[in-house]
């Protein structure tokens, strides 16, 4: 029995199992939060940490695959007084392609899908947005933004497609760069010393 | 909020008394439409300019911010309901400003460098602007030097500051302590709000306060000027 456990959230688990079956990794046991807390974030302290201290007496070691996700801090400091590590960086889309990379470019007016939102664009841009219904607010939402950056974990010609039509729902230019994983492999990799990491047992 | 019944509602044929719970409802609602008609009725019928933007727009959009937030309307229900009151606010205007409306103070406000999410900051604005408050609002994306030479040409009270990223929150420090570091930081109240930040940070930062919301911001700025007269 494994006794290592990677909390992560929703819109990730794609992405980590398809890491572990790269690179044959059995390390450690997954569980997700749901990814719409994304909509609220000031909710997902308090979930990780429900979850953390459920799991706490069955594993050695937990690891919170989450940046810091729009919590301004807050996740981190949990995760601190929890005792647990967790993914640097402020979002997925930032290391994805990489946090320093991401932050080298400095971006502003460009609005990011990951691989998980070109796929659930409607369910977690579009809908929660009130876009469907009221799709004179799209100026007020994007007005300041020029560009959608598809950040590509994988080669898919279909999800690209998908994420071009949303730039252009959205009135954006397009922009497909290809990630791949980026960051979040080395924050799996049991080499690297804040990761999870096999624990006896 | 809305049904049928208000379908067939002729806003003019209301009493004064019914006319201004109706109009709270339909900027719940976003009827901007509905909205300016409303403003347009009660002015003829002498209202003063200003009792139509605290009575019927500005209440209403507390009732709005309220269910905010207690979770009962969401962002883009805020949003119609602000697109109403702005609507109400167009025609109303240009007649606060001949009307002896009370100015409570003189705001400042824009996005922080590298942010260019300006919902919040709208609101705030907009809803200042309602509470009696000039507003200079400076748009997105200002860097330090921004805020510093429209504070002192604008010989305002208040600067207010607006991050929606964890990665340009931590710039609401550089303005302030670049403002103690030139001897002017008292000058001001500081009032700092997005949705990552806190009141801890705002302590951290060396901000007056942090405002969660729009409405908070209008309190806390009252409070604020309130104290500021009261040391005069």
């Amino acid at each position: 029995m494994t006794r290592t456990l990677v909390i992560a959230c929703g819109a990730l688990a794609t992405e980590i199992l398809a890491i572990n079956t790269l690179n044959g990794w059995d390390h450690y046991e997954l569980q997700c939060l749901p990814a719409k807390l994304h909509l609220h974030p000031d909710r997902i302290p308090d979930a990780v940490e429900k979850l953390v201290l459920e799991n706490r007496d069955r594993f050695e070691t937990i690891f919170v695959a989450y940046a810091d996700c729009g919590t301004g801090g807050v996740l981190a400091a949990r995760c601190k007084a929890l005792g647990v590590e967790m993914i640097n960086g402020p979002h997925c889309y930032a290391f994805f392609e990489g946090n320093q990379a991401f932050e080298a470019r400095g971006e502003v007016t460009s609005f990011f899908l990951t691989d998980f939102l070109a796929r659930q664009f409607d369910g977690f841009v579009w809908k929660p947005m009130g876009l469907d219904k009221n799709p004179e607010l799209l100026e007020l939402y994007f007005g300041n933004y020029e560009k959608l950056v598809y950040l590509a974990q994988t080669e898919d010609v279909a999800l690209t497609a998908k994420a071009k039509e949303a730039a252009q729902r959205l009135g954006l230019t397009f922009e497909r760069r290809y990630t791949g994983y980026g960051d979040l492999v080395s924050a799996l990799d049991p080499k690297n010393a804040s990761a999870p990491r096999p624990v006896p047992g | 909020m809305s049904n049928e019944e208000d379908d067939d509602l002729i806003l003019s044929e209301l009493p004064d008394d019914e006319l201004v719970p109706q109009m709270h409802d339909d900027l719940y609602d976003g009827m901007a439409d509905e909205i300016a008609e409303g403003v347009d009725i009660l002015l003829e019928r002498g209202w003063e300019p200003y009792d139509v933007l605290t009575k019927a727009l500005v209440e209403g959009m507390r009732i709005v911010g309220i269910d905010f937030r207690d979770g009962i309307l969401f962002v883009p229900e805020v949003l119609l309901a602000a697109g109403a009151m702005k609507r109400g606010m167009a025609i109303l205007k240009p007649l606060l400003v001949d009307s002896g409306a009370p100015q409570l103070g003189k705001l400042v406000i824009g996005t922080v460098k590298g942010d260019i999410h300006d919902i919040g900051k709208n609101l705030v604005a907009m809803m200042m602007e309602g509470a009696g408050f000039e507003v200079v609002d400076l748009g997105i994306n200002n860097p330090v030097e921004s805020y510093l030479e429209a504070l002192d040409k604008e010989n305002a009270d208040i600067l207010g500051m607006s991050a929606l990223l964890t990665t340009t929150m931590p710039y609401m420090k550089v303005v302030i302590d670049t403002m103690k570091e030139q001897g002017i930081r008292d000058d001001y109240i500081v009032l700092v709000g997005g949705a990552p930040l806190n009141e801890e940070f705002g302590k951290a930062i060396g901000a007056d306060s942090y405002c969660r919301d729009a409405a908070v911001a209008v309190e806390t700025a009252k409070e604020y000027m309130a104290r500021k007269h009261n040391q005069l």
